[in-house]
Formats: structure tokens, C-alpha cells, sequence
């Protein structure tokens, strides 16, 4: 049953929102925060000592469902092989103006050579730049993806990238619980496991920030994670505020 | 000669050369003022209901994207202007001016501040103070109406025409509820130019129109004026959902943007003139400071006139648009009767209260037949043999289909 104030609902409704923070942002200047799980362009990774991991078994191209990929192998080199094994990939080529990021390519590779960064805002201007060669997707000595002119990489977007492994069995299947899921980035180190079903999650360590948290002013009380509500949850906030700018300081 | 000088202390001495140049330097002034509170009017729209959408809203141009409106009227400007090929050419050039002079001109009556004294002139602080006063805003929102109206069928297309058809009938049903109004305003002051208007709510708080009529002229006034202004949520003018743009469907470039000043320039007159007639206008505390005495009026003034400007805002964030039949029925039954019944009462006091309370019996009896009818008129049986169509209520799918399924409804 309808109150006799209902009416003034929109009212009410509109000036609580005048105070709140806005859900959008200005978007080339300011960026959201990406998921975990972020489907970007590829890169290939390499082992410690800078072999390369693609063995050019040219799975991936085999398993890509719109034949975006071509793949070469050839036989090491025995005086300075390429990889540790007996082929490596001689052309590894991926075709964006096709790839639909559907992370299949990341699910066959074997020695998790090709994983998917974040960067998604890229934009060529030309046919020639879509075509990604080997040059373009090997990562850098440091282990991180190479950062090309017509990507748009901020600060700290290039961390935590290593692509998502076996997306059959995601953090929801009990075998997989605390199992890391993460390839190894090299420099960047290995990402904490996500937290599954039970079990607090580790945003920091994962490389996660929940969309939920962002928006916490916006949602409906019940919908707000516990630690955020009322006072407990200012608290809380001040609490992650405290140390970043003490950090600052520094 | 004598008419003005009543009208204006300004021309108590004739007329000479420094007066015409007074006169010169307010309209000048006027318009400056109006031109760019548009301009923030516009900006200050778009940013709240921004805020209040969790948005950002305009942010590039200028700091706080202030001159936002400025690009944007440079951007019209510079766009191509279509006439179509069905339109009357002359009539659908005139019509943006139809709607932006009214605009202009009632921006004039309105007192922004008291008085102000030049060597012997004394100078009231608003553009014009003509002896019929605020009728003058009554028959500019009249011409005003014809520019939409002269828009709509001049384009020579169909959904503008629907759209002025709107414009008239709206107009017509809720003039009638603000003049109503205006009336008890006028009662009450016992003179129609602004400037008595405003004076005799100098007094105090409790000297002013929205509290010493009741309350009710007030939100009669605001609802009709809102409805006049085709402001949400009566804009059913421009429902861009049932006719596309409405009576501007068809204008680009800078006419275009004629209609958009012009609405923008009647949302802040709308509010100034709120302010002017039951707000007290520029009435307020003011701090004994020599020299500066006149500078706080206009401040109360301004700060009166924002106020109602954000009420706008807030109706569009918070308001859906109403169907035509509810704008119709919300006007012609609800705000028409009220106002006459308030006016009615308002006179009885005037006269003494023994007839102030005869009149409200009356206005009670009146008020339980109007329901009784509006009762009677809305469970009129229809059917084949009626000889009118049920008004303000249309049959539902379900009933149409039944009624041709049904043999016996047949």
C-alpha cells in the first residue's frame, strides 16, 4: 500500500543523491579500476633466464574460434636455442582486428606461454599495426608487456597481468580452492590465489577491486558488504585511507 | 506625462537627457544580466541534475565546465540552417523571435532591488514599472504561446503540429489558474505594477503573499507556471518519446537555439516573478551599512531567484512527465476550481470576515457538486448506446479484444 508521502519519494531520492559521489568518472583522464579477469591483448611470456615459453605446438591457433592466430614452429637452433625444448614458435602472429578475447588460446597453451594483459584500449590506425607479430607481443626483459604507441598504458596497469589459467574451473570448484590460477609473471611475481567459496578474499594480493566497493554509496543497505556499513564502515574506510597517505608522505 | 511619472520617480523632473541615458544604461544592463544568467541558468541545469543522476555533466569547457553553454551556442551557430521544404518560410523564421521577445521583455517588470539615488534621480532598480504591471507577463507568456504554436505548424510535418495543438490547449487551461492566482495577489496589494507588489511585502516575514494569502495561491501558482513554462513535468510539448522533438522538430542551428534561450530565459523570469509576487521580491534583512544599502536587495533578491531555479531542476530529476489527459484534467479540474475558490474567499475577507466565511460555505457547497459531477461524469455508462466516448479513460487491449470475441458484448 502506497504511503501518503510517496510522492515526494522522487523528491527525497534526488537531493540524497546531490551529495553523493558520482558513478561515473572522466574516462581518458581517469581510469576505473580493472577486474582480475580482465580479457586484454596478449603477450608472450618468457622464463627467468629469457627463454621464450611458445613451443609452436600451434594449439592455439587450432583452438581459436575465429582463426585469428598463425603459428609457425621450427626446430631450436641447437648452438642457442630459443626455447627449452625441441621446436619454438617461429611466426606467432594475432590478427585484432579478429580476436574476439575469448581466452581460449590462454586454456590450450600448454606452457602457458600466451596470456592475456588487461590493455584493451588500444587503437591503431592502420591494417598493418592490427596484425601483432612476435615483435610486438614477447614480453620486455623485465617480464612486462611491451608498451606500444598506439596503446594507452597508465601507471601500474602493466602489474598483476598474468593471464587467467583454466577457466573450466574457476575459484568456485572445491578442487581448486587456494590453487593458485595465475601463470607466473615474470618480474611481477605470482598472484595470491583467489579466495574461492569460503574464505576472505586478499584484493591487495590478487590484484582485484570489487566494482562493489566502489559503488558502495550507491547500493541499498543490504546489498553494502558487512564491513562497510554504518559505523564500523567509516571506520574501515579510514582506516584504508590512513597508511596510503602516510605512504604519500614519505 | 503625468501616467509615467506616477508609474516611475524617475521621470518626476520630465524627461531629460541623463534620464533617457538611465533608462538606456538598465535596459542595457537588463540584458547583459539576463544573457548571461541564462548562460549559468543552462550550466547550473545541467550540473545538478548531473549530481542528482550521479553524473558528472559538463566539465571541459571552462572551469567547471562553465562555458559549456557558450560552446554550445557557438557550435549552433556555426551549423547549417534547414528550412524544410513544406514550411511556411516567413511564419517559420519569425517563429523563434515570437518566443524570445516575450521572454525578453518579461524579464523587464520584474524589481530586482530597491531603490537607488543618482544626484536627484531616484532610480528604481528594474527596467520598466508600467501602470498595468504584471499584466504585461500574463499577455507576453499570450505571445509567447503563438510563437510555438506558429513553430509547430509552419514546419509543415506532422509531429510539430501535434506538438502546438499540445501547446495551445496547455496554455489555455492553465492561464486561466494563474490569472486566477494573480488576481488574489493583485486584491491583496490593491495595485498591479510590480514595484507595489513588492513594496507592500516589505514589511516582515509574515507580510508576505505566500504566507498572508495561505499558502495555496502559491503552489497553484507554481504548478501553472511550471505548466506554462513547458517545463518537466508538463512537457508534454516536447515528449520526445511521442513526438520526437516537438514544435522544434524541424528548427537546427541558431533558431534552434532562440527556443533554448528563450525557454531558459523564461525559466528565470518564471522564478524571478515567483519571487516578485510572493516572496517579497528584494524584501529582506538588510545590515546598516552606508553606501552598500542597496547592494543587499539585489543579493536577497538573487539568492530568492536561485532557490526557485533549483526547484525547477529538482521537478525535472524527481518528476516523470505527465500523460496529456492528466495535464488536461490536473488543470481544468483540480487548479481551476481551487484558484477561483480561493480567490473567492480571499475577496470575502477582504470585505469583512462575516462574508469571508459565507464565501468559504459557498466555495464548500461548490466544491462538493464539482466532485459529485466529476463523479457522475466519470462513471457515465458507455457503450453502444451512449452517445459520447468515455473521457480521460481508454480501453484497455484486453477489453477491445473481448468485446470483439465476446458475441454478447457485440
Amino acid at each position: 500500500m502506497a504511503k501518503p508521502f510517496d510522492f515526494f519519494g522522487g523528491f527525497k531520492l534526488t537531493f540524497k543523491h546531490l551529495g553523493r559521489a558520482t558513478v561515473t568518472n572522466s574516462y581518458p583522464k581517469v581510469k576505473r579500476p580493472k577486474q582480475p579477469r580482465q580479457h586484454g591483448r596478449h603477450v608472450l611470456n618468457r622464463y627467468e633466464d629469457g627463454m621464450e615459453k611458445c613451443i609452436g605446438c600451434e594449439l592455439c591457433a587450432g583452438v581459436c574460434p575465429v582463426n585469428c592466430i598463425h603459428v609457425r614452429g621450427l626446430d631450436n637452433p641447437p648452438d642457442h636455442p630459443v626455447s627449452p625444448g625441441e621446436r619454438y614458435g617461429y611466426t606467432y602472429e594475432i590478427n585484432y582486428l579478429r580476436c574476439i578475447h575469448c581466452d581460449l588460446c590462454v586454456e590450450a597453451c600448454p606452457t602457458q606461454a600466451i596470456t592475456e594483459s588487461k590493455m584493451f584500449e588500444f587503437s591503431f590506425t592502420n591494417r598493418a599495426d592490427a596484425i601483432y607479430t612476435k615483435a610486438e607481443l614477447l614480453v620486455d626483459d623485465q617480464g612486462f608487456p611491451q608498451r606500444l604507441p598506439w596503446e594507452d598504458w597508465r601507471e601500474g596497469e602493466a602489474a598483476m597481468t598474468g593471464g587467467w589459467m583454466r577457466a573450466t574451473s574457476p575459484a568456485g570448484d572445491a578442487n581448486y580452492e587456494g590453487v593458485i590460477q595465475w601463470t607466473a609473471d615474470l618480474g611481477a611475481g605470482l598472484r595470491a590465489a583467489e579466495a574461492g567459496q569460503s574464505g576472505e578474499p586478499d584484493d591487495a594480493a590478487t590484484g582485484s577491486k570489487q566494482l562493489r566497493d566502489v559503488f558502495t554509496r550507491h547500493l541499498e543497505r543490504d546489498d553494502i558488504p558487512l564491513n562497510q556499513r554504518g559505523l564500523s564502515g567509516l571506520a574501515q574506510a579510514v582506516r584504508v585511507k590512513l597508511p596510503r597517505r602516510r605512504g604519500g608522505d614519505q | 506625462m503625468n501616467l509615467f511619472a506616477a508609474a516611475d520617480p524617475l521621470f518626476a523632473h520630465g524627461v531629460t537627457g541623463i534620464v533617457l541615458l538611465i533608462v538606456a544604461i538598465k535596459c542595457l544592463i537588463g540584458f547583459a544580466v539576463l544573457m548571461v544568467a541564462v548562460m549559468l541558468m543552462i550550466w547550473f541545469e545541467r550540473k545538478a541534475i548531473s549530481d542528482m543522476q550521479s553524473r558528472i555533466g559538463p566539465q571541459k569547457a571552462g572551469p567547471f565546465g562553465l562555458l559549456q553553454t557558450l560552446a554550445d551556442g557557438i557550435k549552433l551557430f556555426f551549423k547549417e540552417d534547414l528550412v524544410p521544404e513544406q514550411a511556411d518560410r516567413v511564419v517559420f523564421k519569425l517563429a523563434p523571435y515570437l518566443v524570445l521577445v516575450p521572454a525578453l521583455i518579461t524579464f523587464s517588470i520584474v524589481p530586482i532591488g530597491g531603490t537607488l539615488h543618482i544626484g536627484h534621480h531616484v532610480v528604481n532598480l528594474q527596467v520598466a514599472n508600467p501602470p498595468i504591471g504584471i499584466l504585461v507577463m500574463l499577455a507576453m507568456s499570450g505571445i509567447s504561446v503563438y510563437g510555438v504554436i506558429l513553430a509547430g505548424w509552419s514546419s509543415g510535418s506532422k509531429y510539430p503540429l501535434l506538438s502546438s495543438v499540445r501547446a495551445s490547449a496547455q496554455m489555455i487551461s492553465y492561464e486561466a489558474a494563474l490569472g486566477m492566482t494573480i488576481v488574489t495577489i493583485i486584491l491583496a496589494t490593491g495595485s498591479l505594477t510590480t514595484h507595489d507588489i513588492v513594496t507592500s511585502q516589505g514589511g516582515s516575514l509574515w507580510h508576505w503573499n505566500v504566507f498572508r494569502l495561505g499558502v495555496v495561491p502559491f503552489v497553484v501558482f507554481l504548478i501553472a507556471i511550471t505548466a506554462e513554462l513547458n517545463r518537466p513535468p508538463f512537457d508534454v510539448v516536447e515528449a520526445e518519446n511521442e513526438l520526437v522533438g516537438g514544435f522544434h522538430t524541424e528548427y537546427s542551428s541558431i533558431r534552434f537555439a532562440l527556443f533554448f534561450l528563450a525557454e531558459f530565459m523564461n525559466t528565470i523570469t518564471m522564478s524571478a516573478i515567483m519571487v516578485t509576487l510572493f516572496f517579497g521580491g528584494p524584501a529582506g534583512w538588510v545590515p546598516n551599512v552606508s553606501h552598500l544599502r542597496w547592494v543587499f536587495p539585489i543579493i536577497w533578491f538573487l539568492a530568492k531567484t536561485i532557490v526557485f531555479a533549483f526547484s525547477y531542476v529538482w521537478f525535472r530529476a524527481a518528476l516523470p512527465r505527465f500523460r496529456y489527459d492528466q495535464v488536461m484534467e490536473l488543470g481544468w479540474k483540480r487548479l481551476i476550481p481551487l484558484s477561483l475558490a480561493w480567490m473567492l474567499i480571499v475577496a470575502g475577507f477582504k470585505v469583512a470576515p462575516a462574508w469571508g466565511l459565507v464565501m468559504g460555505a459557498v466555495v464548500l457547497l461548490a466544491w462538493t457538486l464539482l466532485t459529485r459531477a466529476f463523479e457522475l461524469g466519470a462513471s457515465r455508462e458507455t457503450g453502444r448506446n451512449s452517445v459520447l466516448p468515455v473521457v480521460g479513460e481508454r480501453p484497455l487491449p484486453g477489453t477491445v479484444l473481448r468485446r470483439y470475441t465476446n458475441k454478447e458484448g457485440l
